[in-house]
């Protein structure tokens, strides 16, 4: 069994800005252990010669000519911002310096 | 503001051994971003160079800008690395508004770059290794402008406006090993590393790399420990240090810190430092933290890009000449001398003189005009040589003007003023404001009669056999004809006058 504890999932939780009740922290500490237990028994069944891979369709290189298309209007891409103001979105201020 | 301690460089020198990372980022200038179609330009209107994949739409897929991805080897192979025959993106998550998707797709695991290595010259000569680690493709974040707040304010109150257009422009990240046995030359070291990527990814042509701009930025690591000990000490990472300048003088700062600090028997908390520019200092940031978990997974909307090496070799065949390798070139082509050279580097005209020398002036008069006279202006106008709208194209007439005899130095100079003015060609100028030296000897003799009977003591002694008092009778004549004369031919002319023999 998978060691996940109560604090792992709280850690991830806040990493995550989920928010989590108690009882939901109990749960999932139990259900993720199982998750990543059945995760790894995949792990298993792949030899060393199955290498890992990111994507499960074997393509590569989808790549696209550097070539201007599809571009909103700046009213456009605020239409769907809570707030707005001179053009830009307007969002809580966040205490760290960019 | 900073109350830090600091110990006098040499004294941090005397007592501690720095070591130095930098992770520089560099813009590509393609002309749309790194995952969709929007454009990647610089300075437009708010929010009107994005589309959905920008701004993180639900339901979007981004797709591989192909140009990106060959700048990005462009730039590896620049800097000696290895191109990874196949590499993947991933995603970094953290929350922060400059980034909509709540991640950054990056390169974790496998960077398209890696394992290179640059030879960095300093001023006097000497050349240290520097070490590449890495080079990585990833995304510019958006823009944001904090608002309100202050002194005395809930900081409740405050609010920050965010521009997107920055958002996903292509970026390649590269950083180095960990540079060690710089000693004091550190600072100036990482100046000259940074110069040098700035001109490499400018001589590649696939950046704007104009530091104002954030086109290149550098986050300058350093850290210190005792002479002999191998293993490093707790260091700081100094941001967006956004000026070669400023890059010197971060790292310079950050050792006195440092060695303030472990001489005083303190520790180095790791963390993020801000530069000043007004205080030249920094400031403690945020500490290392759980916001630094990423979270990196490999970006399942993307799927790996795949550089064969035929793709590699023909990248490869277009590089231009590396920048050190031309500066040596250059030198030798045009007979400097090495204080000659590295004034025409430092003055950043070396571009320039080139050009005007490929346009058909000699070296020796390029140099003069852009070392001279076009340096002077610059000078006082403060702003740079090549900012101040002289063109190659235009000195390449001046010195075609003066050598044919048509003007002299002193009207050279009145001619680019008007050049400057906007009044046309040197030719032009010339023609409009009569600028043509007096070349006609009948106008020339009437101006060397009237010099000479308003100082008949002089003509006298010429004719005496004092040749060097000619010199005053030529500022006379050069008065009379407001200097548009050749000095030389009024001087012949005078001679001849007066019957002596040159």
């Amino acid at each position: 069994m998978a060691a996940i504890n109560r604090d792992d999932v709280a850690h991830l939780a806040q990493l995550a800005h989920i928010e989590m009740s108690e009882t939901e922290l109990d749960r999932m500490a139990g259900e993720l252990a199982v998750i990543v237990d059945s995760v790894k028994s995949v792990s298993e069944a792949a030899g060393d010669d199955v290498p890992a891979t990111s994507h499960p369709i074997p393509l590569t290189n989808v790549l696209r000519e550097d070539v201007v298309g599809h571009v909103l209007t700046a009213e456009e891409a605020l239409s769907g911002a809570p707030d707005a103001e001179d053009g830009r979105f307007k969002v809580p201020a966040i205490l760290e310096e960019d | 503001m900073s109350t830090d301690a600091t110990l006098s460089f040499e004294e941090a020198m005397e007592k501690f051994d720095p070591v130095l990372g930098f992770e520089v980022h560099v813009e590509l200038n393609t002309a749309t971003k790194m995952f969709s179609s929007a454009p990647n330009v610089f300075g437009d209107e708010p929010n009107t160079n994005v589309n959905e994949v920008d701004l993180g739409l639900p339901g979007v897929l981004p797709v591989v800008n192909k140009k990106a991805v060959e700048s990005s080897i462009l730039i590896g192979l620049a800097l000696n690395c290895k191109i990874a025959e196949s590499c993947t993106f991933a995603r970094k998550q953290y929350f922060y508004p400059d980034t909509p998707k709540n991640f950054q797709t990056s390169q974790y695991e496998d960077p398209i770059a890696y394992d290179g290595w640059l030879d960095i010259e300093l001023e006097d000569g000497t050349v240290f290794h520097v070490e590449i680690e890495r080079a990585h493709m990833e995304e510019d974040a958006g823009k944001l402008t904090h608002k309100g707040g202050a002194t005395g304010r809930i900081q409740g109150a405050d609010f920050s406006l965010v521009d997107y257009n920055r958002a996903g422009v292509p970026l390649v990240e590269i950083v180095t090993k960990p540079i060690q046995g710089a000693g004091s030359r550190a600072p100036e070291l990482a100046k000259a590393y940074v110069a040098a990527v700035r001109e490499i990814v400018k001589n590649l042509g696939v950046s704007d790399a104009k530091m104002e701009r954030g086109n290149v930025r550098c986050d300058a690591n350093v850290s210190l420990r005792p002479y002999g000990r191998e293993k490093f000490g707790t260091r700081t990472e100094t941001k967006n240090v956004n000026s070669l300048r400023a890059v010197e003088h971060a790292v310079r700062y950050e050792i006195q810190r440092h060695a303030a600090v472990l001489d005083g028997g303190g520790t180095i908390t790791q963390e993020t430092r801000h530069w000043h520019e007004d205080t030249k200092s920094t400031t403690s940031g945020r500490p290392k933290s759980d916001a630094d978990d990423y979270r990196y997974f490999p970006e399942p909307d993307l799927v790996p890009i795949v550089a064969t090496r035929e793709w590699v070799e023909e990248l490869r065949a277009t590089l231009p000449e590396p920048p050190a390798e031309r500066r040596k070139r250059l030198q030798g082509d045009w007979g400097y001398s090495d204080l000659e050279f590295r004034d025409v580097v430092n003055a950043g005209v070396m571009d320039e003189i080139e050009e005007t020398v490929a346009a058909g002036a000699s070296a020796a008069a390029a140099r003069k005009w852009w070392m001279g006279e076009i340096a002077r202006r610059a000078k006082l106008a403060d702003v740079d040589p090549v900012a101040l709208g002289v063109t190659p194209a235009v000195v390449v007439e001046l010195d075609a003007l003066i050598t044919s005899g048509k003007i002299n130095d002193k009207l050279a100079r009145e001619v680019l003023d008007g050049v400057l003015a906007g009044e046309g060609t040197p030719g032009e100028v010339v023609e409009k404001r009569g600028l043509a030296v007096v070349s006609d000897d009948g106008a020339l003799q009437a101006a060397i009669d009237t010099a000479l009977a308003a100082q008949p003591d002089l003509a006298d002694k010429i004719r005496g056999g004092k040749i060097q008092a000619v010199g005053a009778i030529v500022g006379g004549v050069m008065k009379l004809t407001k200097g548009q004369a050749d000095a030389g031919r009024v001087r012949e002319l005078i001679l001849a006058t007066l019957g002596v023999e040159g």
